[in-house]
């Protein structure tokens, strides 16, 4: 009986070791949080930082990590991890490498649909108008990838995506174009930014991803069974409808909030899930909770960058995260995609 | 038509019509399929084969009419109840790269799990049952696609094996299989059907296979039975002939002693 022998002790690695590098993560994130606050443009003393987080004196310095360094910190973890677990739910849904939030105009959704309400003055960028542009363009290309005889194929739900996501951007900077006023207040938020936010501008929307992100662990098992096909899952007592709108109701909430809170940031939602994948195997119980940790992680280490490289100038983190993204995206549209 | 069915039944339909993007593939269609046997669903190319296996596990929701599990009708039951049931296995089953056999298999519990009850002892022993009846103890941390084409198909029925059905649809089994592949899934089969009673349905392709395997073999003509029952008296030349459009001879297999049909094909001319 060597084979259950093996088999047993397979069972009792993998879990605590998937729990360990878990742990291991979320440290990593923890200090990346710890770094973000100690690193800046202006030069502040680890102690002086210590102080302004724990006896608050009021000074320039103390004003600075409480109202510029904390918010944009704990902002990098929670918009990284909403992106990644947007980006890991569309991949698995689509059973497509190539989807993310970004790449499928969901972003972009929500993004023209911030700038339409900005320009109409109706509203300043309220986090419903996202989640509703957002759900609309996810239809749109829902649409729009499964016309045809062969349904929906990866190809064409990534074609449709693009092109959505060009018409999109195409139009919100026509808005922009005829509206200095709204391009000026908008234009660091539109390369996908975390700087300027404060904490009052953060809370509110928190929730949302909050719940978007115990929504998606809540769907983790239905997820991993849907990945093997609908056919399938639904042979096996899987009530696949209703599966698939909570899930694309948890990434417009994810994707929306996060656009809401800092621009289209690009790329995230493409890598984050194929590294955990890479390291974790095919479960969403485990790659979805991994993918929150290590796009919180990358995030932070994105907008660290973006702060650091031309110091004390900063440029937005969306383009760091497309410099090393784009890259990946053209590795796996090689790689990956079929037909 | 009569059913010369000793056992009793386990799926039936009643007037049931199926169709496809708005065309219908099958109409009105009355059908039973008898309980621990194997049923092989043969026909050509469109003649609506898998369109009925879908409709029998639900996977297509009817036009008309109903299809019963023993005596429920499969419409009214809830989806996981189903899945305890009746499982299917579509035509090439694809896995996202990287699962393992033991992570696939694991997946067939999932009707008998629910928010409270995630993983029990129970569902552990079915796994490991299912992967010790298909053979594949060896394999089971190995990921899908680092296996042979036999090896991936057989994790797929272990799969189904662990949902524990009474009732197992399988669609062409042994599509892209080479013959001894084919031959090794079969005898799998065949032997869940005699050592654990299971119910089985097939699609086929290859005639001779399903006589050789099936206890009924139902023969399928644009969505209608054009003829059903044990293979010795349903195969035979006038319906090769009839339902493919195909001159045959039909022989007695050395090996099973089942039907065998042999093509006449035009570039043979020593007949």
């Amino acid at each position: 009986m060597t084979h259950s022998l093996s088999k047993s002790r397979f069972q009792l690695t993998r879990t605590p070791l998937l729990l360990l590098g878990l742990v291991l993560c979320t440290g990593i994130l923890a200090v990346c949080l710890m770094v973000s606050v100690l690193l800046g443009a202006a030069d502040i003393a680890p102690q002086t930082v210590w102080q302004a987080l724990f006896q608050f004196d009021g000074s320039t310095e103390h004003l600075i990590i409480r109202t510029v360094r904390l918010p944009r910190a704990i902002l990098a973890v929670f918009v990284g991890a909403a992106l990644a677990v947007a980006g890991a739910i569309t991949q698995g849904l689509t059973r497509n490498a190539l989807a993310a939030p970004d790449i499928l105009g969901i972003n972009a959704g929500a993004a023209l649909a911030m700038v339409l309400t900005i320009y109409f003055k109706t509203s300043n960028g309220n986090v419903w108008v996202a989640f509703g542009g957002a759900a609309i363009s996810t239809l749109t290309v829902y649409w729009l990838g499964s016309m045809g005889r062969s349904g929906l194929t990866p190809l064409k739900l990534v074609i449709a995506g693009s092109a959505l996501a060009y018409l999109l951007n195409s139009l919100m900077y026509g808005v922009l174009i005829f509206n200095q006023r709204t391009l000026d207040e908008i234009r660091f938020w539109l390369a996908g930014s975390l700087a300027g936010q404060d904490m009052a501008s953060i809370l509110p929307i928190l929730p949302y991803i909050v719940a978007g992100l115990a929504g998606s662990l809540v769907l983790s098992r239905q997820l991993t069974l849907l990945s093997l096909g609908e056919d399938v899952a639904q042979g096996l007592g899987l009530r696949t409808a209703w599966v698939k709108v909570a899930a694309a109701a948890v990434v417009v909430l994810l994707a929306g909030s996060a656009v809401a809170l800092t621009g289209p940031i690009g790329f995230v939602g493409l890598v984050v899930p194929h590294m955990v994948r890479f390291a974790v195997g095919v479960d969403y119980c485990w790659i979805l909770p991994y993918a929150m940790i290590s796009g919180g992680i990358l995030l932070s280490i994105a907008d660290l960058a973006a702060r650091l490289v031309i110091r004390p100038q900063e440029i937005p983190v969306g383009i760091m995260t497309s410099l090393v993204g784009a890259p990946f995206f053209i590795y796996l549209a090689r790689s990956r995609i079929k037909r | 038509m009569k059913l010369d069915i000793a056992s009793p039944i386990a799926l039936t339909t009643r007037k049931l019509s199926l169709a496809y993007d708005g065309n219908t593939i099958v109409q009105g269609l009355d059908l039973a399929i008898p309980q621990s046997r194997v049923t092989a669903l043969v026909g050509p190319n469109g003649c609506g084969k898998s369109t009925l296996l879908r409709g029998l596990a639900r996977l297509l929701r009817p036009t008309g009419g109903t299809v019963y599990l023993d005596s429920d009708a499969i419409a009214h039951l809830p989806t996981k109840e189903l899945a305890k049931r009746l499982g299917i296995l579509p035509q090439s089953p694809a896995a996202p790269e990287g699962l393992t056999v033991r992570e696939l298999v694991a997946q067939g519990r999932y009707p008998h799990q629910n928010w409270l009850q995630q993983w029990s002892k129970e569902d552990e022993l079915k796994v490991e049952d299912a992967i010790a009846t298909t053979h594949l103890e060896n394999f089971a941390n190995r990921p899908l696609d680092t296996l042979s084409g036999g090896q991936r198909q057989r994790a797929w029925i272990a799969m189904a094996l662990a949902q524990d059905t009474q009732t197992l649809l399988l669609d062409e089994p042994t599509t892209y299989l080479d013959l001894a592949h084919q031959i090794e899934v079969l005898d799998l089969l065949a032997d869940l059907n005699r050592r654990q009673g299971k119910t089985i349905v097939m699609v086929l392709h290859d005639l001779n296979l399903a006589c050789r395997y099936a206890d009924h073999l139902i023969a399928l003509k644009a969505g209608q039975v054009y003829a059903q029952g044990n293979p010795i008296e349903v195969m035979t030349e006038a319906l090769v002939h009839q339902v493919f459009g195909l001159e045959s001879k039909i022989i007695r297999d050395p090996v099973a002693g089942t039907p065998l049909c042999i093509p006449i094909s035009r570039s043979v001319d020593s007949l």
